[in-house]
């Protein structure tokens, strides 16, 4: 955000003296209105449910609009977070929420790492080396990003299925160790494509390997990049719903979108422990995107475009 | 660069991943689509005794409840789909492109519109940015789950605020409406930032040539800022209508399919077929048609658009 907005001001200054700010204009006003009133529309939902959490059942329940709870309590967070135990065979006691937690987090880490690992030696190749095949492949993960899960996971399911690969987590993880891949090779290549190859020509004349080269200079000095895509495989994963929903089946062996899901979906209404669980869940979620979401744009637009 | 044989160890990790976790599972589908798999024949773990598959090529099995011959019999799958009213194909190819027609059409002029609001040179303009592409950054089931309880009957905040008691499931025109408007939230967040993008990267001198020779802002818009606009608004589009064509959580979770299967696209039924009654070969053929269709679409218009001498979106 920083570097497209800090360029769009340098375009400004040319027709603008810094201490002189033009007067309101009524064109500036009509802008004003119409962006406030659309922040509020995208904003509400978002804070009626930090809003909903805060509240008792019956007053969810009731046909007040009043987005400040009446009856302040934290009792939902308490019962997601502490309350919420269940039986299960040879296991003893646990809680469910924490479970499903450390679930989503196994999953998804255990994804992060492949599917990082898998991207940045491939965006290496298709930034350093010229190959037969290569445009074919830049075309080919293209196509991959476009033809999302729902055309594989019944085959993904029945294939799984044969393998008895269900409600495990190997399998999950094999599942999601590719969704994120092309976004990620098109994002690192471009990060790859900011460092001058001069260093890893240097250490190859003094005798590293080419794998040395990109593994100790290439990879340390993309850090960034790195952190970004990571950031972008985890929340893929993190948020997942559907594969999820049809591979895992055992409740202790849930990740968080299934296992949230079934407060609705399953027992009863429990919208107030369902907004809990959704505030728990969304906070890391929305900090991580703020903070990668302009390389996130700007590796989408760049990959989109250029091809 | 250079060029190096060595590249291919590189891209070797990411290349067989993706030949076996997405072409492998793809080709799989359109066999499974064309055999009698279902929840009979498929392989199945029950109390620790594990038995493997036993399905079979539709063309493979002597059946006497049609006069196909092999190979048209291999098709059986999808000549049923096409003409077994069970399946539900037509109306839910219909409420398919209902769908995506509905939603494109507000996704691209909506996230078109607050671009070019956000495009101009105003205050707070980076708060207004943060808010406006929070549903993004927003889990899309949560943000499902939101929109469910919204638009619950008794008790949803839209009927509490409007003063209405409207049971928006209980209707398919109503349910319609309300899923798209769920998923318009959802989506014009990345539309509007895809085209921001796109207006940031137009050349300023372009505006001030055309201000020195008097242009006005409508000869500007549609003398500078479309044209320049077209290769983002092209992936955008093509993006948006596969993606949206293919979307699972809003549907699933916002109305269920409800009433009836009369919100249920090609996507989400085909799950349901695939999971729920556990029809794996009419499901895979349903995947492959949708696939079909994608090809289909995308090639026609990357055809149609691409005009020669110009780089194309792909």
């Amino acid at each position: 955000m920083t570097t497209t907005i800090k360029s769009l001001e340098k375009g400004q200054t040319v027709t603008m003296n810094k201490k002189y700010r033009e007067p309101m204009k009524v064109g500036n006003l009509i802008t004003h209105i119409v962006l406030i009133l659309t922040c509020i529309i995208m904003v509400f939902p978002v804070f009626w449910v930090v809003s909903m959490s805060f509240k008792t059942l019956p007053e969810i329940q009731s046909s007040s609009i009043s987005i400040i709870p009446e009856n302040f309590t934290v009792a939902n967070y308490e019962y997601v977070m502490f309350g919420m135990t269940k039986e299960i065979k040879g296991q003893g006691e646990i809680n469910l929420f924490w479970r499903w937690a450390s679930n989503s987090l196994t999953v998804a880490g255990i994804t992060t790492i492949i599917g990082v690992l898998l991207a940045a030696s491939c965006a290496y190749a298709l930034s350093r080396f010229l190959f037969r095949g290569r445009r074919l492949l830049l075309i080919g993960f293209l196509i991959t990003q476009m033809f999302p899960g729902a055309i594989l996971v019944i085959p993904l399911y029945n294939m799984f299925k044969e393998l008895q690969l269900l409600d495990t987590f190997q399998g999950l993880i094999i599942a999601y160790s590719t969704i994120a891949l092309p976004f990620s090779v098109w994002m690192l290549k471009g990060f790859f494509d900011a460092i001058p190859y001069d260093l890893e020509e240097a250490a190859i004349v003094d005798g590293c390997t080419p794998f040395g080269a990109y593994w100790r200079i290439a990879l340390p000095l993309t850090l960034p990049g790195l952190s970004v895509v990571s950031f972008y495989n985890f929340m893929t994963a993190w948020n997942e719903f559907m594969f999820a929903l049809t591979f895992m089946s055992k409740e202790e062996n849930r990740t968080l979108p299934v296992g949230l899901r079934s407060f609705v979906f399953e027992f009863a209404t429990n919208w107030h422990h369902l907004a809990a669980g959704s505030v728990l869940v969304t906070i890391p979620v929305i900090i991580g995107f703020f903070y990668a979401q302009k390389y996130l744009v700007s590796g989408l637009t760049s990959g989109g475009v250029k091809g | 660069m250079v060029k190096r044989r060595i590249a291919y160890f590189f891209i070797a990790p990411a290349v067989i991943a993706t030949l076996l976790l997405v072409f492998y599972p793809l080709v799989n589908g359109i066999y499974l689509s064309f055999t009698n798999a279902d929840k009979f024949n498929s392989a199945k773990l029950i109390g620790g005794k594990f038995t493997p598959s036993s399905y079979e090529l539709q063309c493979n099995i002597d059946s006497n409840k049609d006069e196909l011959v092999p190979p048209i019999s291999c098709l059986r799958n999808y000549i049923n789909i096409f003409e077994d009213e069970r399946y539900y194909f037509w109306q839910v190819f219909g409420q398919t492109l209902i769908w995506t027609a509905a939603n494109i059409v507000p996704h691209i002029l909506l996230g078109l519109g607050l671009a070019l609001l956000l495009n101009r040179n105003i205050r707070y303009r980076a708060v207004y940015r943060v808010a406006l592409i929070l549903p993004w950054a927003v889990p899309s089931y949560i943000s499902a789950f939101v929109w469910k309880f919204l638009y619950n009957s008794e008790y949803g905040f839209i009927n509490n605020f409007f003063g209405t008691d409207i049971n928006w499931f209980a209707d398919p025109t109503t349910a319609m409406i309300a899923v798209v408007i769920a998923n318009t939230w959802l989506a014009v967040p990345f539309n509007m930032v895809t085209m921001l993008g796109g207006l940031q990267s137009i050349p300023g001198d372009l505006y001030e040539a055309a201000e020195v020779d008097g242009a006005n802002w409508r000869q500007k818009f549609t003398g500078i800022t479309l044209p320049m606009l077209r290769p983002v608004m092209m992936t955008a589009v093509l993006l948006g209508v596969i993606w949206t064509f293919n979307s699972f959580n809003v549907i699933f979770l916002v109305s269920e399919g409800d009433p009836s299967r009369q919100t249920e696209i090609l996507a989400t039924w085909a799950w349901r077929l695939g999971r729920d009654q556990e029809q794996y070969g009419i499901s895979a053929a349903y995947s492959a048609i949708i696939l079909a269709l994608l090809l289909f679409f995308s090639f026609v218009y990357i055809r149609v658009l691409s005009r020669p001498g110009q780089e194309s979106a792909l």
